[in-house]
């Protein structure tokens, strides 16, 4: 009840969708593909994954894995519990090497470079490769607004006009209605999915090109889910995103391309990756159809 | 519901019990004894301080803690005058102990730090050995070693502190005599403290949230960077905690002290100067030719040693409960 109030008084393309009340995943899909020309942007501009491999010790968690993130795009990875997805999306800023004893294969190309070449400052990849978590973890020693702006202070730079880009922020990430009157607050006092999209919103003060997001809204209400999913499409316009998910309804609601993770008890692969409305609606692979229809996962 | 229906009554709350089984119960009355005699114990001690110092603490009333003098003479009617005051001691003993806190919390934290973010794991293991040793020294060689070893060497820095910072009061000295200062007993305390405040801090630190230290580091943060926005912020508390046992520890602290510091019975705050006070060590140097009178006194000095403990540590509690709301 409460998602439809939310989304007619928004009146967003989001509600668009919801209003017809979908009946299977391709037609969520095929809707979103309709309000967005997929893949408008010139392909191997924004972040690509060569014959990625990663492991855990002497578990190898993750074979070759190539995919194509072109600028302005939305990309969906799903798949069942293990498959590799989310060890994946952290080799993709440097994250997944702050596990102890892990390593990496591959290449992972932003802009055409690669962020895993010897020599390069990693807290600049990381500055353009934003990423937000599945837990929402904002400073609790912090306030609202210092949250916001933390990247900068910890990365150290200097902006001209901090209350300008507190705002811009803040209104990207769909918060800044809620939090106007209390920047001074400390973080913990917001909602789980205020603090979700307090995460973005800091994410979004260093100005990335792309934006990584690990199972974002597994640990809200569907209600908070929805405004993320309605950021997420605002975001899109202007940047790079990947998303893992669990959940193939948002996959299909968000996306414009989906790929999916499997793994037969070795290690993680991708098995197939394409426009989304395609995944869901004639997947080349039967297993990504099995996932898709709900035969197992 | 439709409204005419008719109204159920409200039951009466049930109480609810559980029996525990004999097992458990012997068990729970094993374990609340243990848990009481500490306190117990704890609280004889204070009692028997309490009876044996009696007759001086109403004696001397307030000027036990106010005077500074301390002596034991006879008039010509051959009857005892005693006079008795641990202000100098009691100043003495809190000016030491904040030189050696002053001195290892930086180092303390430091210590922690590299070993938890920055060691690799062997050099880790080897010095996470090492300074757990240094909490279980003998506090006897720390004074030999602070006499024979440290003291020539500070000394040389006391020196050239009162060359370039004696415009301080705190800096000065009366005259140039610098052995045996409150000075260099800090220096020693120190060194003995910051064991127990590098543990603390070390497993404090250890317990920053991964979430959080991920997320400054998404955020393009340089390790540093992590540690100053992240790490400390959420240890804070840990290391008052940590320092205020340091803290007990220095109040206490008796052998080291008597070898290294020179105890006068003159309220002094020049730190540098060859005259301290510190209440555990002066009992140790008055012990032995006390009389019965002068015992009862040094009884009288160990229970307000022990409620200035108690008071410092009750102050850490509020600090550490205060930064537990802003720091986590």
């Amino acid at each position: 009840m409460e998602l439809k109030t939310q989304t007619e008084k928004n009146g967003t393309q989001m509600s668009e969708k919801n209003s017809t009340t979908p009946s299977s995943l391709s037609d969520v899909a095929a809707k979103r593909a309709e309000t967005k020309v997929a893949g408008s942007a010139p392909l191997g501009t924004g972040l690509e994954a060569r014959g990625v491999h990663a492991w855990f010790d002497k578990h190898h968690a993750l074979a070759d894995v190539s995919l194509d993130f072109s600028a302005g795009t939305v990309t969906a990875l799903i798949g069942p519990s293990g498959c590799g997805k989310s060890t994946f999306i952290r080799t993709l800023n440097r994250m997944h090497e702050f596990i102890p004893n892990t390593s990496m294969a591959g290449q992972v190309l932003l802009d055409g470079k690669d962020i895993y070449e010897p020599g390069i400052d990693v807290t600049k990849i990381r500055l353009q490769i934003g990423m937000v978590f599945q837990k929402p973890n904002p400073f609790p020693s912090m306030t609202i607004g210092e949250n916001v702006l933390s990247g900068l202070k910890l990365a150290q730079l200097k902006v001209s006009n901090q209350e300008e880009l507190l705002e811009e922020c803040l209104v990207r990430a769909g918060l800044w209605n809620e939090v106007k009157d209390r920047l001074g607050a400390h973080a913990g006092g917001l909602s789980g999915g205020q603090q979700q999209r307090l995460c973005i919103a800091r994410a979004l003060a260093v100005k990335p090109k792309v934006l990584l997001m690990d199972e974002p809204c597994s640990a809200l209400d569907p209600g908070s889910t929805l405004r993320i999913e309605e950021t997420i499409s605002q975001l899109s316009k202007s940047m790079t995103i990947v998303i893992v998910t669990h959940n193939m309804q948002q996959a299909a609601r968000v996306s414009d391309y989906t790929a999916f993770f499997l793994s037969d008890g070795g290690p993680g692969q991708m098995i197939e990756v394409g426009p989304t409305n395609e995944i869901f609606s004639r997947p080349r692979d039967e297993r990504t159809e099995n996932y898709v229809t709900g035969r197992f996962g | 519901m439709s409204l005419d229906a008719p109204a159920k009554p409200i039951p009466q709350a049930r109480e609810i019990t559980t029996k525990p089984r004999v097992s458990d119960q012997i068990f729970r009355s094993i374990v609340t004894a243990f848990s009481f005699s500490a306190l117990i114990i704890l609280a004889l001690i204070a009692l028997f301080l309490f009876i044996q110092g009696f007759s001086t603490l109403k004696e001397q009333g307030l000027g036990f803690i106010t005077n500074f003098e301390w002596s034991v003479t006879t008039d010509e009617a051959g009857k005892e005058i005693a006079d008795f005051g641990l202000q100098a001691m009691l100043i003495g003993t809190m000016v030491t102990s904040f030189i050696a806190l002053f001195i290892a919390v930086p180092l303390a934290v430091l210590t922690a730090l590299f070993l938890t973010f920055y060691a690799p794991e062997r050099v880790k293991k080897v010095l996470v050995t090492v300074v757990d040793l240094m909490a279980a020294f003998p506090s006897i060689l720390y004074g030999l070693w602070g006499l024979f070893i440290l003291m020539p060497m500070a000394v040389y820095w006391a020196e050239l502190l009162h060359k370039w910072l004696g415009w301080i009061p705190l800096f000065d000295v009366p005259q140039p005599i610098f052995t045996r200062s409150p000075f260099i007993a800090g220096l020693v305390l120190a060194v003995m403290i910051i064991p127990i405040i590098t543990s603390v801090s070390r497993e404090v630190f250890a317990q920053t949230p991964l979430d959080r230290v991920q997320a400054a580091y998404a955020l393009g943060a340089t390790k540093w960077g992590v540690i100053k926005a992240v790490v400390l912020p959420f240890g804070a508390n840990g290391v008052v905690g940590g320092s205020m046992l340091g803290l007990g520890r220095a109040f206490g602290e008796t052998v080291a002290v008597y070898f290294v510091l020179n105890i006068v019975f003159r309220t002094n705050f020049e730190i540098l100067f060859t005259q301290g006070g510190n209440v555990a060590s002066m009992i140790v140097l008055k012990f032995g030719e006390a009389g019965e009178t002068e015992i009862g006194a040094l009884m009288a000095s160990g229970l307000v040693l022990f409620l200035l403990t108690l008071i410092v540590n009750f102050i850490a509690n509020a600090v550490v409960n205060r930064t537990v709301k802003s720091g986590r």
